[in-house]
């Protein structure tokens, strides 16, 4: 199916040597980081983890949210999303993808990775991460690659697929649970250190993912012939729509337990986050666009007036999308590390390098997810028409 | 053949890719390595005692594995000294004990390392003696 | 080489049953003869249940007292410094009362307390969250209770430093063995016995464990004319045990669980 990549228009072409062109920049950034060491980056021995693994962290979540199609769609029999299915399953491919790389750019020593798994840590939460991350880049390969396969042939995927899909959904929670983990069980990081942790990226998960994956359908609805059906999109806006309402909850949660409980440790790195400490506040301007682009989404989608119109719910989503990348690609994982164990506050700043890596990274997921909708797209359009049962 | 002239140059241009360290090396004679045993440290001692930790056979063959056992054992274990065949005793230290008597590096490690287009990471740490010849 | 008298016995064994016996038994014993050379500890090594630190904040008078004990580590150890907060790794260094024990602090306290140079380095905890996040067992724990470093398998993946809530660790971040822009060393002083470490590492204070295993007093130890004591916190006749047994003693975050292994006679006045 894969030659389907290989002919198109003179845009898609575009697009692909664009993208090209942006991870060859991103490889050199990174050629040049492999040389010098992360010191070209922004991170310190304060604030240690930064652009990369924040990435990671979100871009898990957008994996995980192929399983908000893959529920209604194969435990509901929710018709409308048969057809999309598929591209939330090559939407996770590609965000699993970037994870693994933004892993890989973060390593100071890139070449000893596989020290992982030839010295296995079952208490260590990355090791366990490593594993969930793996196996659903395979789950996700094998079952999209033979329903698109069999979509091609105009037949039902084989039998042995339904157990394997079933076994995604639980997959895809435990990936993002798991990555919660990696925050959650330190001990003296008082942000991260919150039993919600997990449940907080599930809900920013499921509102970032499907947002982003509407917005996809709509681009791939303009570009092709291929129309993933009104009705499953508005499905989806409502998914976006709760998935969100429950993660701004849970973060008002946070805020209630740190500001009423009084105790500087809880309260300390979200005032450096929302207000500033000791007047840093590099990141205030940030977290209150996140909170304003929270509520100017959550408004429009709960609206049903607004969210059905499609000239605004693009609007919507992205502000969702944007307010969620912020939270979670920005304020989390340097909160985490602000103030820092000595209650010092040290501030940190993705250089130029850093964010040309993260481009590269980002450049070759959307490489990967451009083939994959190329591929899932030329099929769909052959068999426009053809019901195919599942 | 469809598109043959396409598929010849095609053809051309990999056999050219794959063969080109065969040609770009062709009448290079590279030297035998020829490890030196002679430094100062080494011909101070007296004949019978210019001797490895084990057998040279041995060294030569297993020292990689040596090395990495040694390594684990002090690193790890905290067990750092090694009993050799004959009953004697060494601290196992790659920087104390092995390069100094060993202290040209240059031409005892690198030589065959450099032959055999190895990298061991040993030196990005550990720190090399002062190059010392005969 | 790696294998031991039980292992050499089972590949006797089964390569007899196997019936292909001559050789491989031939090869077997050679390689158990070798290890029949065995490996042994140091017998002057110093050894202990669980080592343990006591800082007496009376002994540090001067600037030159920190001075002095951060150098001794230092230098011997290796510890590049690259003139910068971003890069900096440090094994021992000072901090005052406040940022050492944050949560603890007390803002009548007297100018003297606020003013003391705390000695801060790894706390060797009983239950470290850096062993147990590591995913390589780069970092581990050793039966004395000293946490370790295995430079040579450390991935650098930095969870260790989001773990430890002492801020006791530090990421090379660029080559140690560079030179600065002026073309000075980052190590000033090369200690030709001791390693360095690579870039993409990370690194902390490991007890000295290298002068442990020759019967020496961790170096800090010895620089700090009784400022640092060190010894065996399970036996109770040690001589860290009897100042603990003695003195008001703290330690850091101990609501954490990670049971540090480094207590602080915070003196004072008559009430120490």
């Amino acid at each position: 199916m894969l030659e389907k990549a290989l002919s198109g228009s003179r845009r898609y072409w575009g697009w692909v040597f664009f993208l090209l062109a942006v991870i060859g920049a991103g490889v050199i950034a990174y050629l040049f980081q492999y040389q010098y060491g992360l010191t070209i980056t922004g991170l310190s021995r304060d604030v240690s983890w930064g652009f990369y693994i924040a990435q990671f962290t979100f871009l898990v979540g957008v994996a995980a949210s192929a399983v908000m199609l893959v529920i209604p769609y194969y435990l509901h029999n929710y018709k409308k999303f048969g057809r999309i299915v598929i591209l939330g399953e090559f939407l996770a491919i590609s965000a699993v993808i970037m994870c693994v790389l933004f892993i890989f750019v973060d390593l100071g020593q890139p070449t000893r990775v596989m020290n992982v798994m030839l010295h296995p840590t079952p208490n260590s939460v990355m090791f366990w991460d490593m594993i969930v991350l793996i196996g659903y880049l395979t789950l996700n390969l094998v079952i999209g690659w033979t329903t698109l396969g069999a979509e091609r042939k105009e037949v039902a995927p084989p039998a042995w697929v339904k157990p394997l899909i079933y076994l995604s959904i639980p997959w895809a929670a435990s990936i993002h649970t798991v990555t919660a983990f990696l925050y959650a069980g330190l001990p003296g990081r008082h942000l991260w250190l919150t039993a919600i942790m997990a449940a907080r990226f599930l809900s920013s998960a499921f509102a970032a993912g499907p947002a982003l994956l509407i917005l996809l359908a709509l681009i791939v609805r303009k570009t092709s012939k291929f129309d993933p059906g009104k009705e499953a999109l508005q499905s989806l806006a409502k998914i976006v729509t709760y998935a969100m309402t429950i993660n701004v909850f849970f973060f008002l949660l946070e805020v209630f337990t740190a500001f009423y409980s009084n105790i500087p440790g809880h309260m300390h790195p979200l005032k450096y986050l929302f207000l500033g400490l000791e007047g840093h506040s590099r990141l205030v301007p940030w977290m209150w666009s996140a909170t304003i682009l929270a509520f100017v989404g959550l408004a429009l989608l709960i609206y049903p007036g607004t969210r059905r119109n499609e000239s605004i719910l693009p609007i919507a989503l992205i502000s969702v999308f944007v307010s969620a990348w912020i939270d979670k690609g920005m304020g989390l994982v340097i909160g985490g590390f602000v103030p820092n164990p000595f209650e010092r506050v040290v501030e940190y700043t993705p250089t130029l390098p850093e964010l040309m890596i993260s481009l590269g990274v980002y450049a070759i997921g959307f490489l990967v997810l451009t083939v994959l909708y190329k591929v899932a797209i030329a099929v769909k359009e052959e068999t426009e028409g053809v019901e195919i049962p599942h | 053949m469809y598109n043959a002239g396409k598929i010849l140059i095609g053809l051309a241009i990999f056999f050219g890719l794959a063969t080109f360290p065969f040609f770009y090396n062709m009448g290079k004679a590279v030297a035998k390595p020829d490890p030196k045993l002679d430094t100062p440290e080494i011909m101070k001692l007296a004949k019978q005692d210019r001797k490895c930790v084990e057998p040279k056979e041995f060294m030569r063959a297993e020292h990689m594995q040596l090395l990495n056992n040694w390594r684990d054992s002090v690193v790890r274990d905290n067990v750092r000294v090694y009993v050799n065949s004959e009953g004697k005793k060494f601290d196992m230290s790659l920087q104390n004990t092995c390069m100094r008597c060993h202290s040209n590096k240059k031409k005892f490690c690198d030589e065959c390392h450099n032959y055999m287009a190895v990298k061991p990471y040993c030196w990005d740490c550990h720190i090399a003696p002062k190059e010392k010849e005969s | 080489m790696s294998i031991n008298r039980r292992q050499f016995l089972k590949i006797a064994g089964i390569s007899t049953i196997l019936g292909i016996g001559g050789t491989a038994v031939v090869n077997g014993l050679r390689k158990g003869d070798l290890e029949a050379s065995q490996m042994e500890p140091n017998p002057e090594g110093l050894t202990a249940k669980r080592w343990g630190f006591v800082v007496d904040m009376s002994k540090f008078k001067s600037e030159a007292d920190v001075k002095r004990v951060i150098a001794s580590c230092h230098d011997i150890h290796n510890v590049p410094d690259f003139g910068n907060p971003k890069d900096e790794v440090k094994w021992i260094w000072k901090d005052d009362y406040e940022h050492v024990f944050p949560g603890q602090e007390n803002e009548y306290a007297t100018e003297e307390m606020k003013g003391k140079p705390f000695m801060v380095f790894c706390n060797h905890c009983a239950y470290p969250a850096c062993v147990r996040v590591c995913p390589t067992k780069a970092t581990f724990k050793r039966k004395d209770g000293i946490v370790m470093m295995d430079m040579h398998r450390c991935i650098g993946c930095r969870f260790c430093m989001a773990a430890c809530p002492f801020g006791a660790r530090s990421f090379n971040f660029r080559d140690p063995r560079g030179t600065d822009a002026n073309g000075q060393p980052f190590i000033k002083h090369l200690d030709p016995e001791f390693p360095t470490r690579t870039k993409g590492v990370v690194e902390k204070c490991t007890g000295c464990y290298e002068r442990l295993a020759k019967g020496k007093m961790p170096a800090c130890v010895e620089a700090s004319n009784g400022g640092i004591v060190f010894g065996d916190l399970e036996d109770p006749n040690s001589e860290v045990r009897k100042l603990i047994g003695k003195n008001y003693t703290i330690r850091r975050r101990p609501e954490l669980g990670t049971q540090p292994s480094i207590y602080y006679i915070i003196g004072g006045n008559e009430n120490a």
